[in-house]
């Protein structure tokens, strides 16, 4: 028996900082052995692209040459870049190779003792990358997901270890409520609020639950976050029961994000392995355990009182506030409920203090928040940004703007419950105020660009179209009024409503927004308020002339009611 | 359990401060619309027609679920309000089949007794008529799902006071609609005990007893109430 | 010269309950027609509805290609539109076919024997709808059918443009 695997029997647990520090010192020289380390991203959209396919040509082709001992190929985190899947990045060269298929294998292993290739190397020092602040994505593609000893190697879990061993759970709640950290769910509620509420309740028994039920259309950072750094949203959630009073802990997550559940549920067992969860972690009085619970694909299940239905086994179907979880949640206990985001803060704000947090973002919207790019843009994927930072530069310094040849037109942000915003407003800055007096939502963090090929009747049309499917049906605006303001919008995009189908819309929207029991109904005529405020002229063109200016509801110019030639 | 002062509709009164509004709306006489709401039985909370005025308070709150206050102050009554329940009923009557003329229910029902109060003369918004098969196949029992509003009394009383469990709902959204055991014909179910609770609980001629013809029936959810102050009582 | 009213009543999908119930108004019928001139109605014997009518009562819903036409040409030629009974109201038992297709309502009704529209017989349209749902209707009088009384009152109270408070003298169904 040599002297490294008496090194693993010796640290099976990590029970204090020392064998913390020990662990990751250990990590550090495993990954130092080699000349090159380089990571296959195996987020959801490179997977789809086919990295499964280079990581293991890339594997078996180092194998083949014998040259395991000088290069390490491991499965990496997401990029952000995901319009340029798949992407291996090789360090320490710090070299990013995107598009890449088994066939590039040879080229890239033989690259790898003299200069990159050209060709292939994205730039990762262009603006999508440069103009990021990272927090929650903090290490991005540098890490390997699955395993623990990464995430230690970077300072993982020396949070959870300093709040247990010096810190009272009142200071740790007073930490974060001085970070001024808020809500990554969309709403923005002070988190430092809510966990203190949560902390004073009087209950024996507390839980906490990560709701990673996203489910917003054009969203993936919740999917994205889960899948790369499983283990700081566990760290986040175990402070997080430590803070408040808890000792166990669900993750909620939507059964679609397939590789989230299965790296989530391997870090919770590599955890357990290391005793970072169960009883007396780090040595103290503190038990903490968490549990994986899968999602059955409704997206009213992201709100917090269905949510918490569907754990106890029942139909996911919201219940009135008050009492709100902090009170009486899973099972009539107090139940702190916080977004895959949120806590994927916690970890660093304790490391670096409430300070360094305050310190980036806007007077009243602190830190960094994560965005998905899609739609019609140039880089599409997952980016972090320090909160205030403008549309424009979003939109056009980060995401390369829209494709050549096409204008911009509106970003839709904030999901079903978001709104449109026109070019005129793209000064805005990105925070929870600025993006709600715009008619629109910070929400869990989707933003879709749109050029002008899209119709904005249609663009309301089709969120309507998703909020009415997936209305829970308890209550009756929400059932009922979706489906007639759905069914007025299809009207309009035919050429068929008359100005006062347009007045009922208004109304409805007005009573489905103040009358409906949860966020889903409430949000549901966002869409249409956003756009008929920005774009009401599209409305009118489509009322009163019978044609789509867009050209997306039919042929441009076109009468509408015009039925189509048969010919 | 403490006594509170609040004020409804610029009338002082008193309450105690486990009560709701409703409560204490009903006890002084102050009739507050609810369809789904029902003395005995949980509190639902789906209908929205119980949504009030709270000064300080810019959402609208469900009369049904918030509890009373000190120095409370409460308006039951505005032209937003009348907007959003005249509204609410209308969605109901489009919603499904409502015919009420042929109906068992007719003067004995309360989503056309609430139309009337809310001074409903007709229904603006568009009728979808949806395609609802009734079932008969229970021995003394009809239920006809064109007159459903789905405010899950029969759900919530064959659950919480029969124990049975027979009804529950399927589907969302719009799609969502009542069954009877794990989607089963009604007269096919185990579990139900055929004790006609959820029929008097049914606030339309959704649910009836067979060979009652149009307007003969009459429904009676008050054993509800001797139900819960007996269940108390053996406390 | 005459300075008395107008008054015509249509009948469109309904079953003539409502005009049964105008005629229940009994006596007091006499009395009306001392205000009013019932210038077309099937009660009386006028082929062509005049220009310029008053009051129109329309019974029925809106069914078939006909019912559309009649209403609209109403439309133009009345005053004072009233939805009289639930059939104009609401669609009501004629609206009971809705959920089906006109095609399935024909085939059962024919016994699957006539598959093609007769000629001389209006085209149904695809839903029976309420009369607004089509043209302005300036007061709704639900009921099946409305009671002699309530169809008394309406008249009494349109004549006299005093504004009547229907939800305390009828009700859907009433």
């Amino acid at each position: 028996m040599n002297a490294n695997n008496l090194n693993n029997s010796k640290a099976q647990t990590i029970r204090s900082n020392d064998d913390l520090l020990l662990c990751a010192e250990r990590e550090k020289d495993r990954q130092a052995q080699y000349k090159q380390n380089l990571f296959v991203c195996m987020g959801t959209a490179c997977q789809s692209c086919g990295s499964t396919e280079v990581l293991k040509a890339l594997s078996s082709r180092i194998k083949d040459l014998g040259l395991e001992k000088d290069y390490l190929i491991s499965p990496g985190g997401c990029q952000g870049n995901c319009s340029q899947a798949p992407l291996v990045s090789v360090h320490p060269q710090n070299v990013l190779y995107q598009n890449i298929s088994p066939q590039n294998t040879n080229d890239i292993i033989g690259s790898l003792k003299g200069s990159p290739i050209k060709e292939l190397s994205c730039d990762n020092q262009s603006s999508f990358f440069a103009r990021q602040t990272r927090i929650v994505t903090e290490y991005r593609g540098l890490l390997n997901p699955e395993r623990i000893e990464d995430y230690i190697a970077v300072g993982g879990f020396s949070s959870l270890l300093k709040v247990l061993t010096q810190m009272s759970p009142s200071q740790v709640i007073q930490e974060i409520t001085c970070s001024g950290l808020r809500g990554r769910g969309g709403a923005g509620y002070p988190t430092g609020l809510k966990w203190s509420t949560v902390a004073k309740a009087n209950d024996s028994q507390k839980y906490v639950i990560c709701n990673a039920d996203e489910g917003d259309p054009g969203a993936f950072m919740n999917r994205n976050v889960l899948e790369d750094y499983p283990y700081k949203i566990l760290e986040g959630m175990t402070i997080a029961g430590y803070a408040v009073g808890a000792n166990q802990g669900y993750v909620y997550v939507r059964a679609e994000y397939d590789v989230a559940v299965k790296r989530v549920e391997n870090a919770i067992k590599n955890m357990q392995r290391l005793a970072l969860l169960g009883n007396s972690i780090g040595n103290t009085s503190f038990n903490f355990n968490l549990e994986v619970r899968v999602g059955g694909g409704a997206f009213v299940c992201g709100e917090e009182t269905a949510l918490i239905a569907s754990i106890e086994g029942g139909r996911a179907l919201p219940s009135p506030r008050p009492p709100y979880p902090a009170e009486s949640g899973l099972w009539g206990h107090p139940t702190l409920i916080n977004n895959v985001e949120t806590y994927g803060h916690i970890a660093p704000i304790i490391r670096n203090g409430s300070q360094w947090f305050a310190n980036i973002g806007t007077q009243k919207s602190k830190g960094t928040k994560t965005f998905a790019l899609s739609g019609c843009i140039k880089n599409t994927g997952l980016v972090e940004v320090a909160l205030g930072t403008t549309l424009r530069e979003m939109i056009f310094d980060i995401g390369g703007g829209v494709p050549e040849g096409r204008k911009f037109k509106a970003v839709q942000t904030g999901g079903p419950a978001g709104g449109c915003i026109p070019e005129s407003q793209l000064d805005a800055s990105i925070d929870y105020e600025s993006l709600k007096s715009l008619g629109s939502f910070m929400g869990s963090g989707g933003m879709i660009v749109m050029d002008d090929s899209s119709c904005m009747v249609d663009v309301a049309k089709y969120f309507m179209q998703f909020c009415a499917a997936e209305s829970c049906g308890k209550c009756i605006p929400c059932r009922v009024g979706t489906v007639h303001i759905y069914d007025l919008l299809n009207k309009i995009t035919k050429g068929e409503a008359s100005l006062e189908d347009l007045s009922q819309l208004e109304s409805l929207c007005d009573v489905v927004q103040n009358t409906s029991l949860c966020g889903l109904g409430q949000g549901a005529p966002n869409p249409v308020l956003s756009t008929l405020h920005f774009f009401k002229d599209e409305y009118i063109a489509h009322i009163v002339d019978h044609i789509c200016p867009a050209g997306a509801c039919g042929p441009k110019g076109q009468d509408l009611r015009r039925p189509a030639c048969v010919l | 359990m403490r006594v509170v002062t609040l004020t409804i509709n610029d009338q002082l009164l008193s309450g105690r401060d486990d009560e709701t509004i409703l409560q204490v709306a009903k006890a002084h006489n102050i009739q507050i619309p609810t369809l789904c709401q029902l003395d005995g039985l949980s509190t639902w909370g789906g209908c929205r027609l119980c949504l009030v005025h709270i000064h300080g308070s810019d959402k609208l709150s469900p009369a049904c679920v918030t509890k009373v206050t000190e120095g409370m102050v409460v308006e039951t009554e505005s032209e937003r309000l009348n907007k959003y329940r005249h509204t609410i009923v209308e969605m109901l009557y489009t919603e499904g089949n409502h015919i009420c003329s042929v109906c068992v229910s007719n003067n004995n029902c309360e989503l056309q007794s609430t139309a009337q109060n809310l001074g409903i003369d007709h229904i603006s918004l568009p009728y979808l008529y949806p395609s609802r098969t009734v079932d008969a196949s229970h021995e003394r029992f009809v239920f006809d799902p064109n007159r459903c509003i789905l405010c899950t009394r029969c759900v919530r009383v064959c659950d919480e006071i029969e124990g049975a469990h027979t009804w529950d709902v399927a589907g969302r959204g719009i799609n969502s609609h009542l069954i009877t055991d794990l989607n089963e014909a009604w007269g096919e179910s185990t579990s139900c005990t055929s004790c006609g609770k959820c029929v008097e609980v049914c606030p339309t001629g959704s649910l009836y007893e067979k060979g009652k013809a149009g307007g003969e029936m009459v429904k009676h959810a008050e054993f509800l109430t001797y139900i819960e102050e007996m269940r108390k009582n053996h406390k | 010269m005459n300075n008395k009213k107008t008054l015509a009543t249509v009948w469109l999908d309904g079953c003539s309950g409502c005009h049964m119930s105008i005629l229940d108004m009994d006596e007091r019928l006499l009395e009306l027609l001392t205000h009013v001139d019932l210038v077309y109605s099937p009660l009386v014997d006028n082929k062509t509805f005049p220009e310029n009518v008053d009051i129109t009562l329309v019974e029925g819903a809106v069914s078939s290609d006909e019912d559309l036409h009649k209403i609209k040409m109403i439309r133009e030629k009345t005053k004072i539109l009233v939805s009289l009974g639930d059939c104009a109201v609401t669609a009501n038992v004629p609206s009971m076919r809705n959920p089906l297709s006109v095609g399935a309502i024909l085939e059962r009704v024919s016994d699957g024997s006539v598959i093609r529209q007769p000629a001389d017989v209006p085209l149904l349209l695809a839903n029976a709808q309420p009369v607004h749902n089509y043209v302005k209707v300036d007061v709704f009088v639900p009921g099946c059918p409305p009671s002699a009384n309530v169809i008394h009152s309406i008249l009494m109270d349109l004549l006299s443009n005093r504004k009547t408070n229907i939800n305390k003298i009828t009700r859907f169904g009433a």
